[in-house]
């Protein structure tokens, strides 16, 4: 893969801005440039849409594994390879009450899931739900009288990974798409990539 | 391991301490030692293999059920010993029909070898049979007000159909609703 470093710019460029800067700071700049000087600098937005930021930025997982997808997903939190201490959700909450989402790693047997529903209804609102693999989003291979098809059959659901196991990368992008659903681009512009406006499913 | 000939040893002196219908039968098979036991006397043969059999099985390694489903009588019991003195390893088997399994049940071996009782409720659990004495027979893996005994071969595997291209105009359509 080839890095791309972001260029300067022309060192006289460079230069006037660093000069501007210093005139600034002096308190020696004319009304005009001053003004475009903040302008430049300044970014407005809604509360809401920096609140959304800082919570996709941030958002803590909840500390509980159900099968075998729980090595998987330890290996995403803490093995430097996959470092999801990228996306800010490194920092795994033992206690549902400070977690933000929670990944439902493996088969809910039907005598987890009140046990599971009542985790969830102890979170606090924003909350989120990845199920991770194939038997927590329809029951995969274990299709069978002690296991529930699907989690969200008591859950909302918001990212579906599937895989058994799915590849870290596979769960990143899934947080990934959390990121964008908190941040409402749910899609994550893959129509305009792949050329596929107008594809969209309608109830 | 005993040996096919030691296996009729065990048997010979689990007749002569308990009277000739406590053992149905015995079989030797892959180098493993079987012997198979009346329901009733379940109780009295493990205890004569840890008490007074001059070669003890002081170990109780699982107590496992099985569903023999075309034959009769239809399930099966089985206790897994170990001598980790001689090194040797004895299978005790026994049959009994739903009908029995359900009412009289077998008799507990809780009090002879402890380690027992998780095995023999999650046998409970999931093949239905009463074991008498024990002293806390609940299910241990299904949920409590779970019916039916799922392990049976009789019991429908449960799930749901998965919607394959091969079968999606046989099933209801989840989208035609």
């Amino acid at each position: 893969m080839e890095v791309i470093r972001q260029k300067l710019g022309p060192a006289d460029e460079f230069r006037a801005k660093q000069m501007n800067a210093q005139r600034m700071l002096r308190g020696e700049l004319p009304d005009d440039e001053l003004q475009q000087y903040v302008e430049e600098r300044i970014w407005l937005t809604t509360l809401e849409k920096a609140q959304n930021w800082a919570r996709k930025n941030a958002l803590f997982p909840l500390g509980f594994g159900l099968a075998c997808c729980a090595i998987e997903m330890i290996t995403i939190i803490g093995s430097p390879r996959n470092d999801i201490a990228r996306f800010g959700a490194e920092a795994v909450r033992a206690s549902p009450r400070q977690a933000d989402f929670m990944m439902l790693s493996g088969r809910v047997s039907i005598k987890m899931a009140p046990v599971i529903r009542r985790i969830y209804d102890q979170m606090l609102e924003p909350k989120w739900v990845i199920a991770m693999g194939a038997c927590s989003s329809s029951a995969g291979m274990f299709n069978n009288y002690a296991v529930v098809a699907g989690a969200d059959k008591f859950l909302p659901v918001d990212v579906y990974v599937p895989g058994c196991p799915p590849r870290p990368e596979a769960l990143i992008y899934g947080i990934n798409k959390l990121q964008a659903k908190i941040i409402e681009n749910p899609t994550q512009g893959w129509r305009e990539r792949y050329n596929a406006e107008g594809t969209e499913e309608r109830a | 391991m005993p040996d096919a000939t030691g296996l009729e040893l065990i048997a010979q002196r689990v007749r002569e301490s308990l009277g000739d219908e406590a053992v149905v039968g015995t079989q030797y098979y892959r180098e493993q030692a079987t012997l198979q036991v009346a329901p009733g006397s379940v109780r009295d043969v493990l205890t004569h293999f840890r008490d007074t059999d001059p070669e003890p099985y002081e170990r109780l390694m699982s107590v496992h059920g099985c569903d023999y489903l075309p034959e009769e009588p239809r399930l099966g019991v089985h206790y897994e010993l170990l001598s980790t003195d001689r090194c040797e390893r004895l299978r005790v088997k026994t049959r009994l029909t739903v009908e029995q399994a359900e009412t009289e049940g077998l008799p507990s071996i809780v009090e002879i070898y402890p380690g027992a009782e998780f095995h023999e409720r999650e046998v409970f659990d999931f093949f239905g049979v009463v074991f008498s004495g024990h002293p806390d027979l609940r299910r241990i893996a299904m949920p409590e007000d779970y019916v039916g005994h799922p392990q049976r071969r009789d019991f429908p595997m449960g799930g749901e159909e998965v919607l394959f291209t091969f079968n999606e105009h046989e099933l209801p359509r989840w989208y035609d609703k």
